[in-house]
């Protein structure tokens, strides 16, 4: 009964997998707003095996840590968008390689 | 089983998409699948709770708010997805590096051996809804309030933080540089007036 019908094995790779296509995202893409999404995606990986081994394990202080993450994440969220439109408003370019004002 | 396979192969396929599409408006729907989806997943783990607060956060909060950043960004511009949309140069290295990194941590799983529990677990499954059974609502409440009221705390804190500093740095100033300049106009009344009081 408390086995799990997919072994825990699967989710590991599916959250790696997710992972690094959000990584991917973060090197690859230039557009901040996608940037920021692809930190969302790995959020949401580390979540998901949060969730596999509280289910696991029985345990539902994974839930708790998904439930901080998913607080964490709403912050990060907004303060990043906020930084977002505000290097907008000076700069006029959302691409990352021109906002480069900080560069000594 | 197969629930999982066909939720693995959504969830995939929408964090693709959303990498890779052309407008960010796309990938905004792509992170809107994948997040449905993945509360699916979370539904299959038995943990309703963090299924409805992924779709009422996620879904609900932090994808209106991209929608709204990319709305502002786009008024009265050049249309947002020429610019930044490009794929740079940096692609070609980036891609094969998060391939060995894949491949190392795959490696390194492998070599793993995953603990299974060895205690006895505190809660068992059951029919969704009741308290006492794994993953429900009332077990996970007891849990956030008793056990970790602190990091719930906290989490308050972080909140507030973000607010203000979000309220700070894209916050509008224009009102309070007119209350600012009302306050410049008052006191230089107020100094004219006790300086004319002074010469009588």
């Amino acid at each position: 009964m408390n086995a799990m019908t997919v072994p825990l094995a699967n989710y590991i790779a599916l959250s790696a997998v997710i992972f690094f296509i959000g990584v991917a995202g973060v090197i690859v893409r230039r557009n901040p707003l996608i940037m920021l999404m692809s930190i969302e995606l790995m959020f949401n990986a580390a979540n998901l095996l949060f969730a596999a081994f509280a289910r696991a394990w029985l345990q539902n202080a994974g839930h708790i840590f998904v439930f901080l993450v998913i607080t964490v994440a709403a912050a990060e969220a907004a303060i990043g968008l906020a930084i977002v439109v505000t290097v907008f408003r000076t700069a006029k370019t959302v691409d990352v390689d021109d906002v480069a004002f900080l560069k000594g | 089983m197969v629930t999982f396979w066909v939720l693995a192969v959504v969830l995939l396929a929408s964090a693709i998409w959303c990498v890779t599409a052309k407008r960010p408006v796309y990938s905004v729907v792509a992170l809107l699948l994948h997040f449905a989806a993945l509360a699916a997943t979370y539904l299959t783990l038995n943990a309703e709770f963090l299924a409805v607060i992924q779709i009422i956060v996620y879904s609900g909060a932090i994808l209106i708010l991209f929608v709204f950043v990319i709305a502002l960004l786009s008024s009265g511009v050049a249309p947002f997805a020429t610019g930044p949309n490009r794929l740079p140069r940096i692609a070609y290295p980036a891609i094969p590096l998060v391939l060995i990194a894949l491949g190392f941590l795959t490696w390194a799983l492998a070599r793993t051996t995953i603990a299974t529990p060895s205690t006895s677990p505190t809660s068992t499954l059951g029919p969704v809804g009741t308290a006492g059974v794994f993953g429900s609502v009332a077990d996970f409440g007891t849990a956030l309030f008793t056990t970790y009221l602190l990091p719930f705390e906290i989490t308050a804190l972080i909140l507030m933080v973000a607010v203000i500093g979000v309220v700070l740095l894209a916050g509008d100033e224009t009102p309070y540089q007119a209350s600012k300049k009302r306050a410049e106009e008052v006191r230089r009344e107020m100094r004219e007036a006790i300086l004319r009081g002074g010469d009588q």
